[in-house]
């Protein structure tokens, strides 16, 4: 057995480790001894190592824990390996590797401190590093908050560094050449007299040695894979139906189960009738399990059939039952007593003199409703118990499955898939919890439990709801003040609340997307108030910033339109900060601002920086008879450094595309404690004939590599509204704008 | 009863309203074909009855019985699906690629029936699928590369 040798890089630890033949290298935590996600092939005292390349005599694995839900990331993930490995696709596989604390995510918890990320002062650097300590504690491995390739960057790159270095003295033992003289390509080592020795040959002598820690990342201009367009390793399966999703896992002997669980979200069971059902074709057992009803039987058709024969009486919501009560609540906010934090103060605003503007703004309920229905199998024996399904959060799974069934959390083993969709959706639990608490009732079985699509809506905890009150002041054709004030419940104490844990401090979702905007405005006041809590919620893509976001710009334009200027020079004039002006910038030349519209035309232009990424898009509608038609977008952000620029285009599209959508015809309503949407035809968002053409740049101005996943999304609806407001004259200050335009 | 799925014969002990998607999906074991709504909404489970795209989900069981069915799987081996997997993969439509299955069948039956699709006929024939990430720019532009791969050929 080898041992583990460690070299320090900034805040993780680089090592290798001998494994079954072959050696592993990979990052570990220095401080702690954490369970092990490959405990059963390393020695005890190597308990903290996670593995990022597996090197055996047979082939290369390349392991990419960050859960791959469309965004590409477990190809992005492999491609930072292979550029400092030297390795090709399609001569290596990829696995999402064993939950493990130590896979913790440091940029996720750089996103939670309350400093903008423009902000790179000491004090600001100081807490991102707590923070980062503060998830190394709670194990969060998680995938969200468009950290995967902030998080993934370097860490990824010197893992593969001191693993292709390594394998170089390998082969220099070997062979008897020099290291200086060999050179590494396509998976080899490569001798002067032109022969080559693959890494999988090295593989026993490399365990063997102490790992290189004298390695220097490449420089940009030497990168073959990272920046060029790539051919996403999951692309063909996807393609041809191969790719295998949670909901198609099959196990010998497997039941298809289904719930029926409290449409008033979180409330009890108070009786049921399951005296037809159980006679039904197929149905195996029905019984009950917490706020619902299980049923069990030999084909998902059938079980959902029986579950809808069941007759069940449900108790109350423990939230206020109608909506009209919820926007009420958000209405008596704007109070000192529910003040979470004045998060901007600068300059004097109840003293800026001038014409003022006022409004108020709603951001409605959103449902997340990825394409796959939510489901997990479970196999649950004596000894151990087996989970297949798509997740996020793979180390609070094994938790809070371990809890259901009565194991350890050790004895949980988790097998991740690629997933149909998430959104923030596959961050929750309780769907897995309720397939432990099936499987556990039938020890031996393994179940796959999959929500209909109606149950899927009914229980989606949607993004929160949030009202604003702005305040604009004008003078002499300019912006002078801005005062806005933003109520809403708190999405991070209801989600982070389901697992039981308490996040002190201001949430600092509530103004996400709008506290942090990067303009000098000289007077400017942002205020946020946290409402009780309302319906439960959780993060919708982009969590807070597709709401205040929204209100932010949407306050600025009506503001900027009040002073007589132009959208976009005063956007540009007000903002300081050079890598978001140059956005602006950009946005304006793409999108060739200034160039005079047909009749019924109009253009609008947003501005959101989210989750590190300065945003800019202008959107051009047309005003024509059927209603609003959106022609084009273009948009133009900053993520540092674009990892794949084919993966990058399709990614801002389809935040362009959901944050139209949405903002053009989604909401969750309740009536009653529950949801009135039940499936897609009540919620739709976009579909292929509404879609404009969208034009896309990736700047690479800021210094620090960014995710992309959720960064488009909130331009889009302020965009979308201000191009209205520009074609029709008509502010539209709530969404979805359906209510106030039909669109084509 | 018997169905016919991509030229084999099975024998299936199903009620006649079972809809198509779940025979296939939970008899079949034939798992490329998705539920995702369960009522004609979003086209996840598009599959050709006898070269016809329909929904599966809507299919009853007993009324694919003497009908040749076609999934994701089988369509693999014709040539029209050749193009257009080719032209899926050309232009990397997927994200989550959930939909994916669906939005080929339908455009392979686009291509059946037209040639050289306007974009205009593709968001008539592609406006029933739905996907959630938003890959519709992408989907327009492979359609039109596959119908000139095919017209190539
Ligand atoms: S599952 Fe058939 S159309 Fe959605
Ligand atoms: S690729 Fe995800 S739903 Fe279409």
């Amino acid at each position: 057995m080898g041992r583990l040798k460690t070299i320090t890089r900034r805040s993780f630890l680089v090592g290798s480790v001998a494994i079954g033949g072959g050696v592993a290298f990979g990052t570990y935590l220095a401080m702690r001894n954490l369970p092990n996600p490959v405990a059963a092939t390393l020695a005890p005292d190597e308990a903290s190592f996670n593995p990022w390349v597996l090197i055996s005599p047979e082939k290369v694995t390349l392991i990419t824990p960050h859960a791959d839900k469309g965004q590409g990331v477990a190809s992005a993930q492999a491609a930072l390996i292979a550029e400092e490995l030297d390795i090709e696709f399609g001569q290596f596989e990829i696995d999402f590797g064993q939950p493990d604390q130590a896979y913790y995510n440091t940029a996720m918890a750089e996103e939670g401190v309350p400093f903008m990320s423009t902000d790179t002062s000491v004090v600001a650097e100081a807490t991102r590093a707590v923070m980062g300590s503060a998830f190394k504690i709670l194990g969060v491995q998680g995938t969200g908050g468009s950290t995967s390739m902030p998080d993934s960057f370097d860490k990824l790159r010197y893992a593969a560094a001191i693993a292709r270095e390594t394998l170089k003295l390998a082969a220099s033992q070997q062979s008897g050449v020099p290291v200086d003289q060999l050179t590494t390509k396509e998976g080899a080592v490569h001798l002067p007299d032109g022969s080559r020795i693959a890494y999988t040959a090295l593989a026993p002598l490399a365990a063997e040695l102490e790992p290189v820690s004298d390695v220097v990342l490449r420089a940009p201009s030497e990168w073959r894979l990272v920046g060029q367009p790539m051919e996403r390793l999951d692309i063909e399966g996807k393609t041809t139906g191969s790719t295998r999703y949670g909901i198609d896992v099959d196990r010998d002997g497997m039941l298809h189960a289904t719930v029926r669980l409290n449409p008033r979200k979180g409330g009890v069971l108070n009786g049921y009738d399951a005296s037809a059902a159980k006679t039904m074709r197929g149905v195996r057992d029905i019984f009950e399990i917490t706020n619902g009803v299980a049923i069990v039987a030999d084909n998902t058709w059938r079980a959902f059939k029986a579950a809808e024969a069941i007759g069940i009486d449900w108790g109350p919501a423990p939230y206020p039952a109608d909506q009209a009560d919820h926007w009420d609540t958000l209405d008596a906010s704007f109070t000192d007593d529910h003040l979470d934090r004045t998060w901007r103060n600068d300059g004097a605003v109840d003293s800026a003199a001038g014409n003022v503007i006022e409004a108020t703004y709603r951001s409605p309920y959103v449902a997340h409703q990825p394409l796959e229905p939510l489901n997990a199998t479970v196999l649950v024996t004596d000894d151990q118990v087996e989970v297949w399904t798509g997740h996020q959060m793979p180390v609070f799974l094994q938790q809070q499955v371990a809890k259901v069934t009565g194991h350890d959390a050790e004895a949980v083993i988790f097998h991740n898939h690629f997933i149909g969709g998430s959104f923030g959706h596959r961050l929750e639990l309780d769907f897995v919890k309720q397939a432990a608490e099936v499987a556990n009732r039938m020890r031996g079985t393994p179940i796959k439990m999959t929500y209909s699509r109606e149950t899927d809506f009914a229980q989606d905890f949607p993004r929160h709801i949030s009202m604003a009150k702005g305040r604009g002041t004008v003078a002499d054709g300019k912006v002078i003040a801005l005062d806005l004030q933003i109520a809403a419940p708190s999405v991070i104490t209801s989600q982070m609340g389901r697992l039981g844990l308490s996040v002190p401090g201001p949430d600092i979702q509530i103004a996400a997307g709008a506290w942090n905007n990067p303009y000098s405005i000289d007077n400017f006041r942002l205020r946020a108030y946290r409402a009780s809590e309302l319906a439960p919620t959780s993060s919708w893509r982009a969590v807070g910033a597709p709401g205040a976001g929204f209100f932010f710009d949407s306050l600025l334009d009506e503001t900027i339109h009040a002073a007589g200027a132009d959208p976009m020079a005063e956007r540009i004039r007000l903002m300081t900060h050079e890598v978001s002006r140059t956005v602006l910038e950009t946005v304006a030349e793409m999108s060739d601002w200034g160039a005079p519209l047909a009749p019924g035309q109009g253009k609008g232009v947003a501005f959101v920086e989210s989750f590190g990424v300065p945003t800019a898009e202008v959107v051009l509608v047309t005003d024509t008879d059927a209603g609003i038609r959106i022609d084009a977008v273009w948009v133009a952000c900053d993520v540092g450094t674009v990892i794949d620029p084919v993966n990058f285009e399709n990614q801002v599209e389809g935040g362009v595309i959901f944050g139209l959508g949405h903002a053009m015809n989604c909401e969750i309503t309740y009536a009653d404690g529950m949801a009135e949407q039940a499936n897609y035809y009540d919620h739709e968002a976009m579909r292929i004939w509404q879609t404009p053409r969208i034009f896309v740049k990736g700047l690479e101005n800021g210094t620090k590599v960014r995710g992309i996943g959720e960064p488009p999304v909130p331009p889009a609806a302020p965009a979308l509204a201000n191009a209205i407001f520009a074609a029709t004259g008509k502010r539209i200050r709530q969404m979805p704008f359906n209510k106030f335009v039909d669109f084509v | 009863m018997k169905l016919t799925v991509n030229g084999t014969e099975h024998d299936v002990d199903v009620e006649d309203d079972m809809p198509l998607l779940w025979v296939l999906r939970d008899e079949l074991n034939l798992k490329g074909t998705k539920y995702g709504c369960g009522v004609a909404q979003c086209g996840a489970c598009t599959v050709h009855l006898d070269g016809q795209a329909v929904r599966s989900c809507q299919v009853a069981a007993i009324d694919a019985s003497g009908a040749r069915i076609t999934t994701i799987e089988g369509l693999a081996q014709q040539d029209a699906m050749q193009a257009v997997q080719e032209a899926w993969i050309e232009h990397q439509v997927a994200q989550c690629g959930y939909c994916q299955s669906g939005q080929i069948m339908q455009a392979a039956s686009l291509l059946a029936e037209r040639q050289d699709p306007s974009d205009d006929d593709i968001d008539n024939a592609m406006g029933g699928n739905l996907c959630r990430c938003g890959t519709y720019p992408r989907i327009r532009a492979a359609i039109h590369t596959a119908a000139q791969k095919l017209q190539g050929t």
